[in-house]
Formats: structure tokens, sequence, C-alpha cells
């Protein structure tokens, strides 16, 4: 009889639910008790929503408990594992009954996401157990040479999952056929897109994935040295990446002859990013490694074939490299068999916002927006009415509940006016202004704009302008126009994709949701209520218990009424604070 | 644009010369290595907990780079700071996720609480508040991070209520 499995899932997010907690704890009642089992770690499986996460493997099956806090970390210790009585409120996926989790699980396909949160992402026997560089010594010991495995790529279909979408194997291609002595292949883990997080889940769950796609690339190319830009924000994956490296080269995969192929010389380290999100675009990304301003230059020449110190360079988004190693190995028919005609294969994506199971999904191309958000996802927290999805981030859009059946691929999704981008996808409900999010992002674009371009450096500022002055109830006839206009100029006059897709945000919620924009600007209103400066506060004159307690909080003295009298909001004084809204303890006051 | 960060440019140097020792070894590591810049600003960085004043000038001395590319590269990324920043750094997440949850409540009830601006210290240096783009957590939304504990699924009152206490352990 083999041991029993304790294992606690300790990625970036399950450690901020707690996870370190409840490790210890596991640990301290183990060493105590003596008991006789094995505990290790593992990072994200994507179920966020129900961190902190341990499951346990012992001879009678299979036991994912969710939300396992220390006091709980014990109770399942004492009922499961020493009187083998598994606590099943508790428990969240087992392959014993049916849960209610099974929908978030039944819907995904898992490719890239193969080994996250299934092995600890520390130990490279454990990756080697699960198929880590059987690829790459697949390559080395039938001797399969580098156009046929870019041939195989350019079969399987896969499209750059950083957003782009341009054909992997074709890029490939372009580097392959460039004559040079170095040749770099770079990682692109600069996930900037607030919102997203799948980059770093792969990276902290199974790093050796993306090493092999960059040595499978390496290979294929005939580059001899790879570089993972990565955010510095992201401790954890850095840390895990460094150690997944070491190991790779105390075994050989990386170094001289890399993975035992003759002649092929290949290592890899990585680079922290400094905090832009500009980087994501691969010339400033280039620019940014060789310790620049990570500012983009105009393309040609492109990277293919003058990048990196002005060598030909390869960029890779994480989660492409993620699914390389499986596609050598398992063929390209085992990857385009998911997906559409023009989108081959799967997608991870980020679920998060007002969605009842946030985390990371593996979902084959091609999946309806509404399967994705309610069968997988739960439909929406508290039940309210959902209202809008938005993907892509910064440089995406909003797709309204009408084009929910919208099909996930490249093609559908951009004639929404959204793009798919790198996966983020955040779910509104009926409590998010549509106005306030585009200006969200444009603050966000504002920002993070390099300042190169002059009508994205000044269009988006003014955008943010008008944008602001609406939200504040100052937005005057005209404005909407001036917004569809300044769009259409920065979509046309900058260089990078920064600029290019800056004005979607506000493009998509124009096009689906016009009439709460018309509503900010002619009424005066805010249809969600989130725009301060358009709401209104009074007091229910039957709720009011003349407490004064709202009266004692009006930071301008807006509210007048005698103890236990009904109290009255001077709308001239009123500054909407919502101070009075917050102090209420009789539900007294009505916002509109 | 991304110079426009730059919130507070008044130069408080508390360095002294015997300090700025700290960066030798940073400097021998990374000397005449191509795309040295960053790292060594990175690690300056981690020494001081921003860059001083004269940590720019001696590196500029040692190495040969130029204090305008420093600083032009100090200014362009969110990472680096030209002032010094409080003992506890409040990060809090103004990400997709974390904003469609309300994080704009936390930084109201934060800058309340503390009495500063978004991205100034507390006069009594315990504190820094800052906006960041995202933490990665956004199933916790709305999130705050201060040292390496992230506090999440928060509100303006439990995220007073944790400065709350974080004051009185500083005040023992």
């Amino acid at each position: 009889m083999s041991k029993t499995k304790v294992i606690v899932g300790m990625g970036s997010c399950g450690i901020a639910a707690g996870a370190n907690k409840t490790y210890s704890v596991l640990e301290n009642i183990k060493v105590a008790d003596s008991l006789d089992v094995d505990l290790s770690k593992t990072s994200c499986v994507g179920m966020c929503y129900k961190e902190p996460l341990v499951e346990i493997i012992d001879e009678s099956g299979y036991y994912m408990y969710g939300g396992i806090d220390e006091k709980k970390a014990k109770e399942i210790i004492e009922s499961h594992v020493v009187n083998k009585n598994p606590v099943k409120e508790y428990i969240v996926k087992s392959d014993k009954f049916e849960t209610e989790n099974d929908s978030y699980f039944n819907g995904q396909v898992k490719i890239a996401l193969r080994n996250a949160g299934y092995m600890d992402p520390e130990s490279i026997t454990e990756a080697e157990e699960r198929d880590a560089y059987d690829a790459i010594k697949k390559i080395g010991s039938e001797g399969i040479d580098g156009n046929t495995v870019i041939q195989t790529i350019l079969d399987s279909g896969i499209r750059g999952r950083g957003g782009g979408g341009f054909p992997t194997g074709l890029k490939w291609k372009f580097a392959a056929r460039e004559e040079s002595k170095d040749k770099y292949i770079i990682c692109n883990a600069d996930e900037g897109d607030p919102g997203a997080f799948m980059d770093r889940s792969l990276l902290e769950g199974d790093p050796h994935a993306i090493l092999e796609g960059m040595l499978i690339g390496a290979y294929a190319m005939g580059s001899n040295q790879g570089v993972i830009y990565c955010r510095a924000e992201y401790p954890l994956a850095i840390e895990r990446l460094n150690i997944a490296i070491d190991q790779a080269r105390e075994k050989g995969y990386l170094g001289k002859n890399a993975s035992g192929i003759k002649g092929f010389d290949f290592d890899i380290y990585v680079k922290e990013g400094a905090g832009a999100f500009v980087c994501g675009e691969e010339t400033a990304l280039i620019a940014s490694v060789e310790g620049e301003r990570g500012m983009p230059r105009r393309r040609p020449p492109f990277p293919a074939v003058s990048g990196l110190w002005k060598k030909p360079t390869n960029i890779n988004n994480v989660e492409t490299l993620a699914n390389i190693p499986y596609i050598v190995l398992n063929g390209a028919d085992s990857y385009n068999k998911y997906g559409t005609e023009e989108s081959k294969g799967t997608k991870v994506f980020a679920l998060t916002g007002k969605i009842k199971n946030g985390g990371l999904v593996e979902v084959p191309m091609g999946i309806s927006l509404r399967k994705i958000i309610f069968d997988l996802g739960g439909g929406i927290q508290d039940d309210k009415k959902f209202k809008a999805v938005q993907l892509g981030g910064p440089s995406g859009g909003c797709i309204p509940e009408e084009l929910l059946d919208t099909s996930v691929d490249y093609d559908s999704v951009n004639s929404t006016g959204a793009i798919m981008g790198s996966g983020g996808m955040v779910v509104m409900d009926e409590s998010t202004c549509m106005v306030d999010l585009a200006k969200f992002f444009l603050n966000f674009t504002q920002q993070e704009s390099c300042g190169k371009c002059t009508f994205c450096r000044m269009g988006t500022k003014r955008m943010l302008e008008i944008l602001t002055r609406i939200t504040e109830g100052k937005g005057e006839h005209g404005d909407i126009e001036k917004l569809e206009e300044l769009s259409g100029q920065i979509k046309d006059n900058s260089l990078c994709g920064l600029g290019q897709t800056a004005p979607n945000p506000v493009l998509t919620t124009l096009k689906y949701f016009r009439h709460e924009y018309e509503a900010h600007i002619y009424d005066k209103k805010c249809p969600a209520k989130v725009c301060e400066a358009l709401l209104t506060y009074e007091i229910i004159a039957d709720a009011c218990t003349g407490c004064t307690l709202c009266a004692r909080k009006c930071p301008v003295d807006a509210i007048s009424g005698a103890k236990k009298e009904i109290h009255f909001i001077d709308q001239d004084l009123c500054i909407q604070c919502g101070a009075c809204d917050d102090a209420c303890n009789f539900d007294s006051i009505l916002v509109y | 644009m991304r110079i426009s960060r730059l919130t507070n440019v008044e130069v408080c140097d508390k360095v002294k010369e015997e300090d700025l020792l700290l960066l030798n070894p940073i400097i021998e590591k990374y000397r005449n290595k191509k795309g040295n810049l960053i790292p060594i600003l990175q690690g300056a960085q981690d020494i001081y907990g921003y860059l001083p004043e004269a940590a720019f000038r001696k590196i500029s001395k040692d190495t040969g780079l130029r204090l305008s590319d420093m600083y032009g590269v100090a200014t362009f990324y969110a990472q680096f700071r030209l002032s010094p920043v409080g003992k506890n750094i409040i990060k809090v997440c103004h990400g997709t996720a974390c904003h469609v949850q309300n994080a704009k409540d936390l930084t109201k009830a934060l800058e309340e609480n503390l009495g500063v601006k978004d991205g100034e210290t507390t006069e009594d240096s315990l504190f820094t508040l800052e906006s960041v783009a995202c933490l990665g957590c956004c199933s916790l939304a709305p999130v705050m991070m201060i040292g390496d504990e992230t506090y999440g699924n928060l509100d303006g009152k439990s995220a007073s209520k944790i400065i709350k206490k974080l004051k009185k352990v500083e005040a023992k």
C-alpha cells in the first residue's frame, strides 16, 4: 500500500489566500503526530475561487478540498487521514462522487496547463515523470531536423498566444532562415494586462515546459541563447524559473550539446523586467533587455532579421511555448483536432470579475463565451444580471449579452471589436459603469504610453480628459463624436500595438453601450450608480429614525433635522460623497 | 506618459559616503556588461529602497554610464523610486478585476486613514501608499499587499482595520 499523499496548492494566489499557513499547520501535525504521509506542494490548478486547496490521495481515491484554512486543515487530517473518513462538505472534486464543481473541470481541455497544479514545480524528477523533456529527447534520438520541427508547428496551426495571433510556425521559419552565429529566442513573460494571470500560473506551475519549449524553438531556429523576460512583480515565478534552469543545466538539458544533441549549445537566463506595460511589445521588450527605456522601434527590420543586439531574434509568449513540447511529442494532429478552421488548439483564460467560479480555464477554441461564463464559470456572483465581458485588457473591448454566443476564436472575437488578447476575461454585472470602465482602461494606457508617438501620447490624454469630464457630470454635446474622432487618429498614427489598440475599450463601449454615455452626458445620470458626481442622495422619510448619525458624518453640513425627526439633505450643498449612506444603519438613504 | 509617474522629485539624500560602498559588489558584477543599466539600478534600489542621487553619481563615475541615460531609465519604469519610502509599502491593486470590485474604496479609505495621498509616505515614514497595476490574484479582488502579505476580499472598512492593527504593532 502506498503512502497517503497530502498536497497543498502553493501558487501566488493560493499563498495570498493563506496556503502558507495551511501548509505549516499540516507540517506541524505531521511531525507532532508522526503521521506517515507524504506532504508536498504543487502550484495553481486554476481553481482560484476555492483557494487554499489541499489534495489528499490515498488508497480509497482522490479528493480535493477547497477553502482549507488552519482550522479546517486540522479537521481534515483528523477525520480523513487518521480516521479514514473524508469530510464531504469541504470536498470540491473527487473521483468517488460528483460535486457541484465538476462543470468547472469538465468543459476544459488541458494542454498548456497539463502539468500546472499536478506536480511539484520545484522538482525536475516529478516533471520528468510527467513527460518533461521527452519531446526534445525524441528530436535528438530520432534525429529530427529543424525544418521538420517547424513544419510540425506549422501543421499544428498554433498562433501566438500573447494576443497578436501570428502563426508561431511562420515566425520560427523567418528566424530560421537568417544566417547568423548568434541568434536569440526570448520568452515574453512580461504579462502586463491588469486582470490576467495565465502566464504567471504557468511559470509558477510548470517552468520546465517553458524551458523545453524554448529548447525546441532554439533547436529548430538554430539559436544559441535564450532569455526569459519576466515581470519583477512575479517573484515566485522568477524563483521557480531559476530553480528549473539550474536543474536543467545540471541534468544536461541546457548547456553544451544541450539535451544530448551534438553541436547544439543552448542556455537560458532570466531577465527581470522593471515594470512597463509597453515592454510586452516585441521591439520595446528588446530595448528593455538592452538596458534602455522600453520604447518600440520602427519595423522593418523585424526582430527575426535584426533584434536583440542586432541579431536575429524570435519572441514567443509563455503560453505558446508551453504548448510546443506537447505538439512535438504527440504530433500536430493531437493539437489541431481542437479548435476551429482558423484558430486551432486550446486557449487559457483568466476568468475574473463578478463571476462565481473565478480562476484559470483552458478551453478548446470555438467554445462560446456563454459556455465559459455560465457553465464553467458558474454564472454571475449573487445571481445578478450579466452585463458585459471584457476581453483583451486595455487593448480589448467589452462584449455585451446579445453577443454571448460568439465563438471564442481569433476572427469571431475580432469581429465584435474586442480582441482575443492574452486571455484576460473580466465579467461585469449591472453594477459596473461602462463609461467608468472605459475611463479606467484609458487611464491605464495613457500612463503606460511610452510617449514616442504624438497621437498615443497626447491623444490618450485628451480622451481621458473627455471621459473624466463625462463621469463628473460635465459632459457636453459633441463629446462622443470627439472621442470617436480621436480614436481613429490614435489607431492610425501609432507605431506599436499599445497605441493602435488603446481606443478599443472606448470604441466597443460606445458601440454597445452608447446609451450609457448619453445618460451621463444628457441626463446627468450614471445608470450603474458608480460615478459619484452623478448620484442623488435622498432620505427616505418612512425609514429615517432621526438618529442624527448622517448629519454628524456629513462633511459639508448638508443634512438637517432634529433628533428623532426625519432628516433632510439639501441638494445644493450635497457633494455626493456617500458618507451618509455609509453611516446609516437603517437603509434610509435612497441613491439614484 | 510614463514620466508623469514622478510625483515627488524632491531629493532628500540621507545616504552617507560609507553607505555608497555597498554599491561596489553590484558595480563589479555588471561593469562593462552590455545591457547592465537596469540590473545595476535594480540592485541599487534593493540596497536603499529607492535610488538616491549620490548613488546615480557614483554608478556613473565608476561605470561610465551616462547620468542622463540612467535618469531616463529610472523615470521610465514603474519599479524605480527617486524618493525614500516608508517602512511598510501598501500596494493597493487597481487591476481590472479589482477595479470592478471597487478597489477605489480601498484607496479612498486608506488615504483617509493614513492622511496621505496615493503615492505618498506618511510623516513618520511608517507607511507608503501605492497603487499598482495587477498583483495577479484576481479571484481575491479587491486585494492589497503589505510586505509579502496579501489581503483579499477587502472593502474600505476591513482595509482600514488592517492598517489600525499594523499601527498598533508599530507603536510597540
